[in-house]
């Protein structure tokens, strides 16, 4: 088992002529990812990378079954590519592009309110399940099959954790990156639900960052809900305020959305936090021995 | 991106988003010739820097007669502000607003957001206007009234008159701020804004509903279809360093320390500094090269982290998905070909080819000290910039 993505899962890449597609269709193809056709409007017919290429994403679902896409269509274009990934209902859209505007992204998720199709990003490094699927630019290699579930804000910050992780010796079952937009698909609190009812998932990862509060309520849900523990950090805590730190969404605006306080909250959640961000996979360790677990979850020997 | 508040006021004027007549002024003589222009005895002028907190720093005067406005331009022109949003070392006021003044009769804050929460546009307003709306928040939270707006029918007529009535705003002059707040929401989503905002909107006695001052920030993102807006970027408001950063679509915030940071990836940018401070060290800048980067790219970057005459030493931390390492062993190489490097530089790669990363920068022949981790490279670096 693992969350959202596994070996059965059909992929389309959207965009799949782009120099950036093209790079990554290969990365993916080469890790084992059924990817089975790609998008690009007026190159339909073609192949590329052995993967044949349509028009639309409606014409690519009929011929193929596909039932996922990832889309690395450029910013201006983004908005429109998810929109057609939801029309032609898939379960699972994946938006690596960044730089989409704000309010392109709000009326897209107001147009997907009801849809079937779930969207993880944009902005973000895709989802993995080690040894069955990667969608997305994540370097396949860190990534070792396992038991713990990483679920992030930021793309390079999910690799650290699960590096640190994988050298340890503990595999991932599914690693998310949920994307550092303001507006994004899916939330902490749905990847969170999902580890919690996946049975091959033991403990979870959450990496947060300064801004917004999605941390606060993602913490307030696990003190609530989730049955698995789970091991923190944020990133920015020395970030100066009313500076956007890269990420759209990475602002201290108005005294809210800082460090301090996200750290503080998922402590109280019983959220056991980080230090530093190479102190992850040691916390994670550290639990995971306190609760029994270190055992089973050392996957890799 | 941010913009002054006079050109603010022009984008409303052209939205039907009632204002007062104005005119912007770059020198004393300007502001007295654009003063003469105004119909009311009395002119308010206001410094047009990039930040709030302008009043309470002496860069907003009320000035009863034409001596009084030159006499308050030669004062405020030139003048350094420190306000709580421009830091210790102030901003330089190089541009005026000249104002006709208003009969006052109540403030009020009114504001569109985009609120994460609910991934929608919201308005919000409250009848404590002219005061920080944080503190408003955190003292009383029940004075400020949001409505939360369908992007696919707008702001509608209902909701603006709610929010008016629950500011408290005159029924006589409910009708006009209803018109102002659909004018309002619509230059908000026209033109890409992240935050519009005004403190104070005001009634006035002749049953006017205007604004008195305005601030509007753009999404960056958005600004490619925005080319009228992208022309009022001041550059005299923004670090050097930045805007150079910019010209190459890099994102670099400049910082008080003395480690300079290349990184790739936003969450891995702001957690480098985290560890530099963590192990006693102070970060020069935050820099995300990105995810496309070139070579070029990469050298740019590279030579504004040198430009920055604090820097001690560079650590380049950089986990390779989209960005790949050998890309950047190759702008590393170049740009300290073209710019020399006589300071400490420690590397730390891993991730997409880092195999062909770390082999580009062996046959270099640079003095570069390499790390096996983030926490190894930022031990390094400090310890070595001591």
């Amino acid at each position: 088992m693992s969350v959202y993505v596994n070996k059965d899962t059909k992929v389309i890449v959207q965009g799949i002529t782009g120099s950036t597609a093209l790079f990554h269709t290969k990365q993916m193809l080469e890790y084992g990812t059924k990817i089975v056709g790609g998008t690009s409007p007026g190159k339909g017919g073609q192949e590329v990378e052995g993967v044949p290429v349509f028009n639309t994403v409606e014409e690519a679902v009929k011929e193929t079954g596909a039932n996922a896409s990832v889309i690395y269509v450029p910013a201006p274009f983004a908005a429109d590519a998810i929109l057609e990934a939801v029309d032609a209902e898939l379960d699972l859209v994946i938006c690596i592009t960044e730089h989409i505007p704000v309010l392109d992204m709000v009326k897209v998720k107001r147009a997907m309110e009801g849809s079937k199709t779930r969207l993880v990003g944009p902005n973000c490094p895709g989802v993995i399940t080690p040894d069955e699927s990667k969608i997305g630019i994540m370097p396949g290699y860190i990534h070792k099959k396992g038991h713990i579930g990483v679920v992030s804000r930021s793309g390079t910050l999910t690799y650290e954790a699960v590096h640190q992780l994988s050298t340890e010796g503990y595999g991932q079952s599914t690693a998310v990156g949920i994307g550092g937009d303001p507006v994004n698909g899916t939330d902490f609190i749905d990847v969170l639900q999902a580890f919690n009812e996946d049975p091959d998932t033991e403990a979870v990862v959450m990496i947060g960052e300064i801004g917004g509060t999605a941390e606060e309520e993602a913490a307030e849900w696990i003190k609530a809900n989730m049955t698995k523990p789970v091991v923190g950090f944020i990133g920015g805590a020395t970030a100066p305020p009313g500076k956007r730190m890269g990420h759209a969404g990475a602002i201290i605006s108005g005294g809210k959305g800082t460090a301090d306080e996200k750290k503080r909250i998922m402590k109280e959640s019983g959220i056991a936090v980080a230090e530093t961000p190479a102190d992850i996979g040691e916390t994670m360790i550290k639990v995971l021995e306190e609760k029994g677990l270190a055992e089973k979850c050392k996957t890799v020997k | 991106m941010n913009i002054h508040e006079y050109q603010a006021k022009e984008i409303f004027r052209a939205y039907n988003v009632a204002v007062p007549n104005s005119k912007v002024a770059f020198s004393v003589d300007e502001a007295v010739e654009a003063a003469k222009e105004l119909t009311t005895d009395v002119k308010v002028v206001k410094a047009q820097i990039h930040a709030g907190g302008r009043g309470k720093a002496g860069g907003v005067k009320i000035a009863k007669n034409m001596d009084e406005v030159k006499q308050y331009a030669e004062e405020i022109l030139g003048k350094t502000l420190v306000t709580h949003q421009t830091g210790p070392e102030g901003k330089e006021v190089k541009r005026l607003l000249i104002e006709e003044g208003c009969d006052i009769k109540n403030e009020y804050y009114l504001g569109v957001v985009l609120d994460r929460a609910t991934s929608s546009v919201v308005m919000m307003g409250s009848e404590e206007g002219g005061t920080e709306i944080e503190e408003v928040a955190a003292e009383t939270p029940e004075k400020i009234f949001k409505e939360v707006v369908d992007p696919v029918v707008g702001l509608s007529p209902y909701q603006a008159r709610r929010l008016a009535f629950n500011m408290n705003i005159p029924k006589e002059y409910v009708g006009k701020a209803v018109k102002f707040m659909m004018s309002l929401y619509k230059v908000f989503v026209e033109k890409d804004c992240s935050i519009a905002e005004i403190n104070p909107l005001v009634t006035t006695g002749d049953g006017e509903v205007i604004a008195l001052d305005a601030k509007l920030n753009f999404d960056d993102n958005a600004l490619f279809r925005q080319k009228d807006i992208q022309e009022l970027r001041d550059l005299d408001e923004e670090d050097e360093k930045e805007i150079e950063a910019s010209k190459y679509d890099l994102s670099y915030v400049a910082l008080d320390g003395n480690i300079g940071c290349m990184v790739n990836g936003a969450g891995l940018a702001m957690s480098t500094m985290d560890i530099i401070k963590h192990y006693g060290g102070e970060p020069a800048n935050f820099l995300d090269v990105g995810g496309g980067a070139t070579t070029e790219k990469v050298t740019e970057a590279f030579k504004i982290i040198l430009s920055d005459q604090n820097v001690k030493g560079i650590f380049v931390n950089i986990f390779g998905g989209i960005m790949k390492c050998d890309v950047i062993a190759e702008g590393v190489v170049e740009a300290t070909k073209q710019v020399g490097l006589e300071m400490p530089l420690v590397v730390r790669l891993e991730g997409t080819n880092v195999d062909q990363g770390k082999k580009i920068l062996d046959e270099s022949g640079l003095n570069i000290t390499s790390a096996e981790s983030m926490a190894d490279g930022a031990n390094k670096i400090v310890s070595l910039v001591k």
